[in-house]
């Protein structure tokens, strides 16, 4: 199992300078800018994206050039690139903002081209600062040599970036949750319909949302082709996908991959096997949102549909391992607090119900925990999404409070005896 | 006190980069924070006439996010990670170790306003867990005793600016990637250090 690099070869071709202007452009950077204004031809950007059949990186896997074309028309459109990484486990857009910031410019450019927009927002979390740092040097960059501003490269293109702060809301990567803050509101999602901010976005003006990663494969898409793209992963999954490895592995990092391979080979060639020897008792396949799989299950192939089919999601491709003495009533209880502490607090389901199984949690995790205890976690993560089934049912505006529910579904389909390990037995049961 | 000149410059400039006022408002809102090491009632007041809305919305904003803080911080913010990768990596050494340095419970500030001590969700370091955070600069793969070494130096020497890969050299271990790129620009408040609202700052070798 090797890596295949498009998005992070020229960082590895120029490490100590990949993220100059000078550098980038040396190493054939902006030359798909280039193709594409001489060519002239919006439509073509659209086609090759659609061709390529590129999913959206941030976690939902929505098809980005059929998110492209819902664009409604409108004389003012926004291209807003979603850098609000925050799903635990989850770094590798801090990476490409922070080694290869042009790549992303590039593709921010050849977006609003194709879609005809002409001001684009970069909204990366606070706690990037300093990637955030090196967008914005890029970005001045990219002006000084005319590849933003007014008439880009004497063309008739025009495109203005600013690149903004978050301030430490992970809800804010919800997308209309992201345009309310944009926006200098609180960052709560919007309520559905509309559903795609494609059509009512930023300003109620249509608005693309995207990835910082999907929006960083577009310089190699237009100057490879979307079919040659397509060649690469599998149906469904197509291109090469930048997994995060963290967790107990022994060399933990980023690794870009074309999707189809097992997580036990991948574990095993990139993370070099688990720290001390020890076994793999689970792991999340997709970031804090995902239910996790055992360590029986490592042959499951890393795609969006296998990890679907097996019942998570390959969300943001933040793959977590936890070794055979891993406390994993701490580690859902480590989950359920930090989606305790994100919840917006909009809807009730989640405000109290994540504060509730948090609480609980903690009652057993302290070893003052009850048998009833179990049945409470049960019935408070029903209220939040009925059924505990997968893909879950919400009885919320966002997914983020049955992402709550996943770590605990995760024990007690799997678990249970760690669970039941940790509640005293001589106390009866409380009335 | 109602912001100075220079302050008001710099917030006019941030504003002027949005189509719409009030999207300056996080942004302006970090200047308050610069300013005063929190976010204050006056700044509530100098911001809600700058963007056109009312005081209180401007605090709904404020108390929404959690790097805006209510209370007034220390030079230095020390955040330490608790979520999933930081938390089966250790983390609770590292909070125990700052905790123990500074005296302080979470979200605490000491009397000499020295430190503040916050345990906070994910900062994206997962790889390099456990990880903190100086003023959003961020230090990976520590361990009890480099954090406690970090927390005596940042006591003694009292750097103005905080960079994250100065820290890192000096305490960190396991880093997410290689960061590979040098780097000498950092935040010299409980602020991010960024150049859009005028608080990157370079330090001198």
């Amino acid at each position: 199992m090797k890596e295949t690099l498009l998005l992070t070869k020229h960082m590895r071709d120029f490490p100590e300078n990949s993220h100059n202007i000078d550098v980038y452009e040396k190493n054939n950077g902006y030359s798909a800018l280039k193709k594409v204004l001489k060519e002239d031809n919006p439509e073509n950007v659209i086609n090759e994206i659609k061709d390529s059949n590129i999913r959206g990186r941030g976690g939902a896997g929505f098809p980005t050039g059929v998110k492209w074309g819902f664009l409604a028309e409108d004389e003012d459109r926004y291209l807003v690139i979603n850098g609000d990484e925050s799903e635990p486990g989850t770094f590798k857009d801090r990476i490409l903002l922070e080694r290869d910031p042009h790549q992303l410019i590039e593709g921010v450019i050849i977006t609003c081209f194709a879609s005809n927009i002409k001001k684009a927002f970069i909204y990366i979390r606070g706690e990037y600062a300093k990637p955030a740092r090196r967008v914005q040097e890029a970005v001045e960059q990219a002006y000084e040599k005319g590849y933003l501003g007014d008439n880009i490269l004497g063309t008739n293109l025009s495109l203005d970036i600013v690149v903004h702060l978050g301030a430490g809301a992970y809800i804010c990567g919800e997308e209309t949750a992201l345009l309310n803050s944009l926006e200098g509101k609180r960052g709560e999602p919007r309520l559905k319909p509309p559903y795609f901010p494609a059509v009512m976005g930023l300003y109620n003006k249509p608005t693309l949302v995207n990835n910082v990663e999907t929006i960083s494969s577009v310089p190699w898409i237009i100057n490879n082709s979307g079919k040659e793209y397509a060649k690469l992963g599998v149906e469904g999954s197509t291109g090469t996908r930048i997994f995060s490895l963290s967790g107990h592995v022994r060399t933990p990092g980023n690794f870009e991959i074309e999707m189809g391979k097992s997580f036990g080979e991948f574990v095993d060639t990139f993370g070099n096997g688990i720290k001390d020897d020890k076994k793999v008792k689970a792991y999340i396949p997709g970031g804090a949102s995902a239910p996790w799989f055992t360590g029986d299950q490592l042959d499951i192939k890393m795609t969006i549909d296998d990890v679907a089919n097996a019942g998570s999601m390959l969300g943001s491709g933040a793959v977590v391992v936890m070794d055979e003495d891993t406390n994993l009533v701490y580690a859902a209880k480590s989950i359920v607090s930090f989606f305790a502490h994100e919840s917006c607090g909009q809807c009730t389901p989640c405000r109290e119900g994540t504060t509730w199984l948090e609480m609980i949690l903690e009652r057993i995790a302290s070893g003052r925990g009850r048998l009833s205890d179990i049945s409470l976690l049960v019935d408070v993560c029903d209220n939040i999404s009925p059924g505990l089934s997968w893909p879950p049912k919400m009885t919320t505006i966002c997914p983020l409070g049955p992402s709550a529910v996943s770590p605990i579904t995760s024990l007690l389909d799997n678990f249970s005896d760690e669970l039941m390990k940790m509640l005293p037995t001589k106390i009866p049961i409380a009335q | 006190m109602s912001w100075d000149n220079e302050l008001l410059e710099r917030a006019h400039k941030i504003i002027e980069l949005y189509p719409q006022k009030r999207s300056a408002l996080g942004p302006l809102l970090y200047l308050a924070q610069e300013k005063d090491g929190f976010i204050s009632d006056d700044s509530i007041v100098e911001i809600s006439n700058l963007v056109d809305i009312t005081e209180v919305q401007v605090k709904s904003v404020s108390s929404f996010y959690s790097m805006y803080k209510e209370e007034q911080t220390g030079t230095y913010l020390l955040s330490v990670c608790k979520s999933i990768s930081c938390e089966i990596n250790d983390s609770r050494s590292v909070i125990n170790s700052v905790k123990e340095f500074t005296g302080l419970e979470n979200y605490e500030t000491d009397q000499d306003k020295l430190f503040t001590f916050e345990e906070v969700e994910c900062i994206g370091a997962c790889g390099g867990a456990p990880a903190v955070q100086v003023n959003y600069e961020t230090v990976e793969g520590l361990t009890p005793e480099k954090t406690i070494e970090m927390c005596e130096w940042l006591k003694n020497d009292k750097p103005e600016i905080i960079v994250a890969d100065q820290l890192q050299n000096k305490f960190g271990g396991t880093k997410s990637f290689d960061w590979a790129i040098e780097d000498n620009t950092g935040s010299a408040y409980t602020v991010p250090g960024f150049q859009n609202i005028g608080t990157a700052k370079e330090k001198d070798n």
